[in-house]
């Protein structure tokens, strides 16, 4: 192996942040998707455009936003600043945020898609059963979203594993904080170690291949986001 | 035909034999920190001789390795001496066309006015959250950060350096202030021979190797007359004046 102890080290920060990413995302986005999936409000439509924006813009334009946000002099830098948290920029918890932002929709839209494909029939049914809102959901709905949740916590993941655009520009580049494994084979590319840089890179195109092989796989279905 | 229809045609003809003629665009890479005065220079050497200049900017590790495979440049303005040197040897540029076009001065900066002293005793007095520098492994004004901090031997502020992924980056960490100093190029905070805001401290040169930054034209550019006409426009007077007003030096 060619890996050095700045790639591990690398891989490792990678799988916490996409671990955390995924379980902070499967909590926020539930609720939204379940709104999104029920509401009959006008601002369905808003919210879903904003939850799918990451999908379309270059991460250039979320970075760069949200180092200028958190940042000392931004709106959210202020407040955690007065909290007496400093500012998020460089920080773990920073990448997290930020990439919480840019794999929103991966998680958001296959939850949307399981909770619409329920339909009102079997929360109806359970209705005239008695089963209050949240028996509703947790005995009915999550049973029947299963694999919808499971390609949701898989994309969110793997979106989160190959993030570069965001982490390069509010990370800082530091080893064992900042520095995820894209940025990691930037830093080999740059410095023209291209031994290191296929070792990591190759690992990378393997892990998404066999993360989407058994993605679609084990569900039978054919490709698509839902 | 009417008048002023064949007046206009004829005009449009005459300009696009002239274009035929002399005007020719040269593919130009350069490096991140010097970006600002190759744009003037390009625009004084398009007024001069008609040739436009299309310039990419990006890191010079990245250039190189665009060069490697393929990329369409003709002239490359390196932040280095050793990436163009490689290339040399290599073979992928014109033989004998190196030659060093600017000395790159590093400064210690911050937006703040103030906040960094004439001396860079802010380092020692420690008093900051990050201190922004350029990759070492990869751009030379980051190399000639950490030769500082190792020379006045500071290692208690090595746990605040963030990295940005080349000097512009570096640059903007500090301009956005979210750290509040960084090393950065000279050239990023010095215009017409002064500093463009906030405060600074210009490391003494015996503290960092001399950054040589070399410029070479490549194979690509081997038939280029524009390409050949800008290397002669950059060792010309015009464009040393531009270059020394950013606060680089020239090689004696």
């Amino acid at each position: 192996m060619h890996l050095s102890e700045l790639d591990v080290a690398a891989i490792w920060l990678t799988l916490e942040l996409a671990t955390l990413t995924t379980a902070l995302l499967l909590c926020i986005g539930t609720p939204i998707a379940w709104w999104l999936a029920r509401t009959r409000s006008f601002l369905k439509g808003p919210i879903g455009a904003v939850v799918a924006l990451p999908l379309v813009l270059p991460p250039t334009v979320l970075g760069f936003y949200l180092l200028v946000f958190m940042g000392p002099n931004g709106p959210a830098g202020q407040l955690t600043q007065a909290l007496g948290l400093g500012t998020l920029p460089f920080t773990f918890t920073g990448l997290v945020i930020g990439s919480v932002f840019y794999s929103m929709p991966f998680v958001v839209q296959p939850l949307q898609n399981a909770f619409e494909a329920i339909g009102d029939r079997p929360l109806e049914v359970a209705a005239t059963l008695r089963a209050n809102a949240w028996d509703c959901f947790f005995t009915i709905v999550l049973p029947l979203a299963r694999p919808g949740i499971i390609t949701a916590s898989i994309l969110g993941f793997a979106h989160t594993v190959g993030e570069f655009g965001i982490v390069l520009m509010i990370g800082g580049n530091i080893p064992g904080r900042t520095r995820t494994i894209s940025v990691q084979i930037f830093n080999h590319v740059e410095a023209m170690e291209f031994t290191q840089a296929h070792w990591l890179a190759g690992g990378m195109v393997f892990f998404s291949f066999f993360v989407l092989l058994a993605l679609y796989s084990s569900r039978r279905l054919k490709p698509g986001l839902s | 035909m009417s008048r002023p229809l064949s007046r206009l045609f004829i005009a449009l003809s005459a300009s696009f034999i002239a274009c035929a003629t002399h005007a020719e665009d040269v593919q130009v890479a350069v490096a991140a920190n010097f970006t600002a005065p190759l744009q003037e220079i390009a625009a004084s050497f398009e007024k001069d001789t008609g040739n436009k200049v299309i310039a990419s900017a990006g890191p010079t590790g990245g250039i190189y390795t665009q060069i490697k495979n393929g990329a369409p440049f003709q002239v490359f303005f390196s932040a280095d001496d050793t990436t163009p040197a490689k290339l040399e040897k290599e073979g992928d540029i014109v033989p004998g066309s190196r030659f060093t076009y600017a000395i790159g001065k590093l400064v210690l900066w911050s937006p703040k006015e103030g906040y960094v002293d004439s001396k860079g005793a802010v380092l020692k007095k420690n008093a900051f959250e990050h201190i922004s520098i350029a990759n070492p492994k990869t751009a030379p004004y980051g190399l000639a950060a950490t030769q500082v901090i190792d020379k006045l031997k500071l290692n208690a502020i090595k746990p605040k350096i963030v990295e940005g992924s080349n000097i512009t980056q570096a640059y903007q960490f500090v301009a956005s202030g979210n750290a509040e100093l960084g090393f950065v190029a000279l050239s990023q905070v010095y215009k017409d021979g002064k500093l463009t805001g906030g405060s600074s401290w210009i490391v003494p040169q015996d503290l960092y190797d001399p950054i040589l930054q070399d410029a070479v034209i490549l194979n690509k550019g081997k038939d280029s007359k524009a390409a050949k006409e800008l290397i002669e426009y950059i060792k010309g007077p015009k464009a040393a004046a531009i270059i020394k007003s950013y606060g680089y030096d020239l090689k004696k």
